[in-house]
Order: C-alpha cells, then structure tokens, then sequence
C-alpha cells in the first residue's frame, strides 16, 4: 500500500475516534453538569464540570484564548462546532472525510458514502440547531456514527493493509484517550482524601466509567461500589474491557504482528514491551508506582510508538 | 427525440410511452432520489477560480439520451476510423512527418504548435498508439447526420459520469431496462484495465498500473479516484512516485515497487519538472527519462495535445484519407481558420452567426456564441480577433438536435452533445455510448460542466 494512501486511512481513523471520544466526554459532562452538586472550593478545576473536558484533551489554553468565561455554551461550541479548534468534532469529522476522500479508492464505496453523510450532516448544523435538537442527542448521534463507520468498515472492507492501518489508528487513539481520561479524573476528582467515598465522589466516578462505556461493566464485574482502584484495573488491565489500554494494547501488536517486516522489527519488538507490561501487569503495582506517573509513562511511550510507526510506514524520509 | 414533423423518433417511442404513462410526482420523488444519492456517493467536481475546495454536482437529468443500433453502428465505425487516423498522424510527426512533407497539413501549424512537443521527436512508444484514451466530442444536426466538435486526446474526462448515471438509472427505473435491449457499459473499467495492461514495456509478466492524479483538489479528483477503484489499481499523486535508475517506484508501506504502466490524469506541462515545467509539483522528477528509456508506459503519450488542437481539427478528415485511405464516416464542422484572411474577414462580416473559439481553449471558457451575444460582446470579441486572428477559429452554428430535459417548467428540449470513448491498444475498443451533456439554459449551446451543463444517461439501443 502507497504510505500516503496508509497515512490518510491512519488519520481518518484517528480523527473519527477523537471525534467519538469528544462526543463520550462531552455528554459525560453534560450529564454531570445537570446533577446538583456542591461548589466545595469555587475556582477549584474539580468543581467546575465544564473546565474537565478541555483539561482531558489539553486545550484548556486555546479554549481561554478564544472565550472569556467558561460555560456550557462556549465549551460545546469550541468543543463540537468550533472550525479553528482542530480538535472540535466538526474539525475531526471534516478531517476524517478529506482523509477518505484523498484514498477513496482504497476504503469500500459504503464507506465513503457513510462518512460522506456524516459529514454532509454536521456541516448544516449550528449551536441554535445543536439545542433545538438536544446536545445529549447530537453527541449520541456522534457516537452512532462511529459506531456505524467501524461496523461498514469490518463488515465492508477486504483485510488488507488497508484495514491494518485503519484499525492501528483507532486504537492508538483510543488508548491514548482512555488514559488521559483516567489521568485527569485521577487529579480533578479527589482533591483532598477527606471527599473520598462522597456522593461527589461517586457520581463522578461513575461519571468516568459512564464515558468510556464502562458503567455497566463494571457492575457486572465487580457488583460492588465504586472504587478508584478497581476503576484502574478495569480500564487499564481488563482486557476483555474493550476501550482499556490492555484491549488496544491487544489490537495494536496484534496488527504491528502483521504489518511489520525485517526492517520494521523494532517497532514489532517496542509494541511487544508496552503489550507486555499490560498482560503482565499487576494492579498493586500500578497503585505502589502511583496512577498519575503510570498513566503518563503509558502516554509517552504510546506516543513514540505512534512516532515509529509514522517514520516507517507513513510518512518515510 | 422528435423528429422536424413532431413525431417521436423510432428509439424514443417506448420511453415517450412511459413517460406519458409515468405519474409526474413520481418522477419528481425520483429525481430528489437521484440528487440525495449523489451528494451521498460523492459524484463531484470542484470549480476553479471559486473557494477552495468547493465541490458541486454536475445536475443530472432524468430523461435519457437515446441512440438506435444504426445510429450507433455508424459513430462506431467513424469513431474508430477517426481515432485511428488521428494515432497514426501523432505517430508520422512524431516520426517521419510524411503529411507534412506532403503538404497536406502545414509543417508550421503542427511544429509551431504549443502542443507540439519536440522531445517525443523519433521515440517509440508501445504498439506506435499516443492517444490511448479518447474522447470524442460528437453532435447530432438532422437526421443522420453526426458531426464531430472537437477530439480529446489528452486527458478526456467524464467517463464516470456515463458509468455513474447508468448505475443511477438502473436504480430508479429498473422497468425501463426489464422492457427495452439497451446496451451495457459498464464494462468499460475492465476494458480500460485490459488496454493498460497490454502497453506495459515488452517482457512484464505482472505489469503494474496506477493512476496519476494531480489531487483531490482538482475538478476531476472523484472521477480519477473512481477509475482506480474500479479497476483495482493504484490512485498516486506525483510525491508518491520517484525515479531511479530510469525506473518508476511508488513508495509503500513495504518499500518502493515498481510501476510499469501509468494512466496519467496530470497534463503533459506538469509531468516532470526536469523535462517540463520546472516548478510543477504535481509531476514526478525524472519520469520523462524512464519513458523515454522504455521502462514506463504513459498513457496517453506525451504530445498528443497538437492532434486535438481547435488550429489542426479542420485537418483530420484530411489524415483519414491520406493515412487510411478511406473517406471519413463522421464529418467535421466547417471551420473558418482565422489565420487565413479570407476566413478572418467573412468571420469579422458574420461575427453575430457563428461561433468563434480560441484554438487552444478548452472547457468552454473564452468562446463567443454570436447568436447570443450582445452588440458590446461582439464588439470586444472582434477586437481581441483583430489582435490576434491565429489564436482564433471561427464555425457556423449547427441546428442542434436537442432532448427532453426536466427544467423548472417540466419538460423542455435543450441542447446535447455526445462524448464516447475511444480506448486503443492492441485492439480498438469501445463500449456503447458515452457521456451526453446537456446545455440547461434555454437556447444555450454550450455544454460544459464548468459553465452550467448537466448530463444524461446515453442509451444505446439493441438491434
């Protein structure tokens, strides 16, 4: 496969799970923001559900640049339907359709004419539309269209590189948000030990699992109350959980397996470590090192791993 | 469809009949049918010169174009006539300029040519063809009588449309073809993949080949990117291909292949910035070395633009005769040369008759319809004339044959062209139709997409 067309399908799918993983956040949030809880330290970022989602995704900055006051309002639009925010889900999705239609030839035409759609749609909208038809709605729209793209694809698309390197982008960017998820709830939520066990607590928590669709498993599992460790174990060990680092960590060396030759055996070899540590991986252990400096070890070598595989396969000198 | 008396003309009797049958609220449903599903698959084209990116449909009409089998036995054999003359003539000056030398086709309106492009001068090319791919604009004046507008030997697009409105067609009227023979043309990607196959350079047992687009920015991305997924290849941009050794390698996720056979959609100024234009980005540094060394087929050739020039159109009945010596099928428009002074002074004395086009243009930008233009028009158009007569040619306008067409009133009769293609390798090979293009303007000739044409399907009737 042409490294341009690998490149394209590797973005496009990168974007249209960020797009997804926006919407997850967002209408996390948005749940959140409509329960009634208490300002404990106002200013506090914990305390303000708007300011969670622009601190996962790190675009606290860029946000304050552009609006004055953080609200609802202002965070779903430079979230959602912000054209200079790259990425806002219009952005993601607006990107993700020129990566199809750059490499149309190479995705199924149900493929490109379901992203097409998706695209002909959330470009008509604006925020009047946005409320008129319901945020929670939209971001479940969102969320259905990913749905919906991942499902023509596995159900469309020959298992090519082409779909190698679709899936190494989901799942790379799948991982990558899972624990930034996990690292800033890690630092937002428990602001002093004395709130620990709280209803706060709880409900955000359970707010945490809720956005990475693991609300349901985690009863189903545990059939206990909430407790951060188990919450790390789950998104983080489970493999059998699908958007914890260990099932991306999965599909990621499972594809690397494939893609990789004699010249390309370091990244098969870095991917094998990172796999590893997570199948091998122990939840006290993670505890003993701490959460927050687990979780941004993970990030950075998830990172340079998604730099290898841009310097061999995508984008080669 | 009709003929002068107002009958309906034999091909069109049973679809008249549908129509006539056919509830107008369910064409109405079909045809926002047929626009939703466009949008949806994607079947555009961008428009230069407005914002980036813009992309538009090219408005599709409901109502066919239909062509009985005599009919198309006829375009069928002039058009393979006419595109065969036209290879051999890129072949012979290219080589050893017999015409020329016989004087019947001046040596200074083919070497002084733009399109004349001296480095192809005494190479060989695979199976001696240059014009692999044709377009052949044709239309109909009266009953019978088939002229050709224009031949487009360099990068003749809209074969997707022909292959996408098909596609549409079957889809909304399925009853139209359960009751009719219309021959099919979807085929053509295969025929189209056949022929490259057949040009790879001598002794490639598994050639491969790609397509070379310039990028999803130019107008006619969807239909290049269409081509490749259709027949399975390639869709590469310049960046993706490099030159070493005088062999062509695209770069992939395993290393760089070798590619031998390459349908190029990028023009001959932009393919490689070493032989050509310097500052192109589109092309691929050294490409023009590896076809010249044999180890690449292009197709279609470089230089074949100076045999589809408006300045060298009035010659080619002119190549059938003296390279085949047949007597042409398929007659040209008469065309008034306006580097001749007869011909520029009765076109300055008739300006408001005829039409009068740039001998380079294309795509109907910079062409003067006299019998719509105003008093001011005419009046600029004969002094840009009179700067420069050489650059101009000048053609009556023909009682074109015109086709039911859906417009904001219901049905009305507008203009049509008809552009089949003409694909040569080994064999010559054409499926039957082509793209029609419809002008959408009352009383307006001029069919381009760029300038507010739409198209139709073709039919072409079984015997």
């Amino acid at each position: 496969m042409l490294c341009r067309t690998a490149n394209e399908l590797f973005w496009m799918s990168r974007h249209i799970e960020r797009a997804e993983n926006t919407a997850r956040m967002l209408d996390v949030t948005y749940r959140m923001s409509l329960l009634p809880y208490e300002v404990i330290e106002p200013g506090l970022a914990w305390a303000e559900p708007w300011a969670v989602p622009l601190i996962t995704s790190g675009l606290a900055t860029e946000y304050y640049e552009r609006y004055p006051v953080l609200s609802a309002e202002n965070v779903l639009r430079f979230m959602i339907l912000d054209a200079t925010n790259p990425s806002s889900i219009f952005c993601c999705l607006r990107a993700a359709r020129e990566s199809a239609r750059s490499v149309r030839g190479a995705i199924t035409s149900e493929m490109y004419e379901d992203m097409n759609s998706a695209w002909l749609e959330v470009r008509g909208c604006d925020y009047a539309r946005l409320e008129s038809s319901g945020v929670s709605e939209f971001l479940d729209w969102v969320k259905m269209r990913s749905h919906l793209f991942r499902g023509v694809t596995v159900g469309t698309l020959l298992r090519d590189d082409a779909f190698h390197f679709i899936r190494l982008g989901t799942h790379l960017e799948r991982a990558d948000n899972t624990a930034r998820i996990l690292d800033v709830k890690y630092h937002t939520l428990l602001p002093s030990a004395a709130d620990v066990g709280g209803a706060v607590d709880y409900y955000q928590w359970g707010a945490l699992l809720r956005s990475v669709s693991g609300f349901e498993a985690y009863r189903k599992i545990y059939s206990d109350v909430i407790t951060p460790r188990r919450v790390a174990e789950l998104l983080i060990l489970r493999e059998d959980m699908p958007r914890s680092l260990h099932a991306c960590m999965n599909f990621i060396h499972e594809t690397l397996e494939h893609l990789c030759d004699e010249h390309t055996r370091e990244i098969e070899r870095a991917s094998g470590e990172l796999h590893a540590k997570l199948h091998y991986g122990r939840t006290d252990d993670i505890i003993k090192l701490g959460l927050h400096e687990y979780l941004m070890d993970f990030l950075e070598r998830i990172s340079a791993l998604g730099d290898e595989i841009s310097r061999h396969f995508l984008v080669p000198a | 469809m009709r003929a002068p008396d107002g009958s309906i003309r034999a091909p069109y009797q049973a679809f008249a009949g549908w129509l006539d049958r056919t509830p107008a609220d369910r064409i109405a449903q079909k045809r926002e049918e047929a626009e939703r599903a466009f949008h949806r698959v994607g079947i555009t084209f961008a428009v230069y010169g407005e914002e980036s990116g813009s992309e538009r449909l090219i408005p599709f009409d409901l109502v066919p174009r239909i062509i009985s089998g005599d009919e198309w036995k006829v375009l069928d054999r002039g058009l393979r006539q006419r595109v065969q003359a036209l290879n051999a003539f890129l072949y012979d000056i290219y080589h050893d300029q017999a015409i020329l030398k016989a004087g019947v086709v001046p040596a200074e309106r083919v070497l002084g040519n733009a399109q004349y492009r001296a480095e192809m001068q005494g190479m060989d090319v695979p199976g001696g063809i240059y014009a692999h791919i044709a377009g052949v604009d044709i239309v109909r004046a009266g009953a019978g009588e088939f002229y050709v507008l224009e031949d487009n030997l360099r990068v003749p697009s809209g074969v997707s449309y022909m292959l996408e409105n098909r596609k549409m067609m079957m889809r909304l009227f399925p009853e139209l073809f359960a009751t009719q023979r219309i021959r099919p043309v979807q085929h053509y990607p295969d025929v189209l993949l056949a022929n490259l196959y057949g040009l790879a350079p001598a002794g490639e047992e598994r050639p491969t080949v790609a397509v070379l687009t310039p990028g999803a920015h130019n107008s006619a991305y969807f239909e290049h990117a269409f081509l490749a997924q259709q027949m399975g290849v390639e869709l590469v941009e310049g960046p993706d291909l490099f030159v070493q050794n005088e062999t062509v390698f695209m770069r992939t996720t395993h290393g760089p292949q070798r590619v031998h056979v390459i349908y190029r959609r990028v023009d001959d100024d932009y393919l490689d910035p070493l032989a050509f234009r310097p500052d192109s980005m589109l092309g691929v540094p050294g490409l023009f070395g590896a076809y010249r060394a044999g180890r690449v087929t292009l197709a279609n050739a470089i230089g074949t633009g100076v045999a589809d020039d408006k300045s060298i159109y009035p010659y080619v009945p002119e190549m059938v005769r003296f390279y085949l010596s047949e007597e042409p099928v398929l007659a040209n428009v008469p065309t008034f040369l306006l580097h001749k002074k007869e011909d520029c002074d009765y076109t300055l004395a008739h300006l408001s008759e005829l039409v009068v086009k740039e001998t380079h243009g294309a795509g109907g930008y910079g062409m003067l319809i006299g019998p719509c233009a105003t008093a001011a028009e005419l009046e600029a158009f004969r002094q840009r004339i009179l700067a420069a007569p050489a650059k101009y040619i000048a053609q009556p306008t023909l009682a074109l044959s015109t086709c039911p067409t859906f417009v904001e009133s219901g049905l009305a009769p507008r203009h049509v062209d008809l552009r089949p293609y003409v694909l040569s390798g080994k064999t010559t090979n054409l499926v039957p139709g082509g793209l029609t293009r419809v002008a959408l303007r009352e009383g307006s000739l001029v069919v381009n997409s760029s300038q507010g044409g739409g198209t139709k399907d073709t039919w072409v009737l079984a015997n």
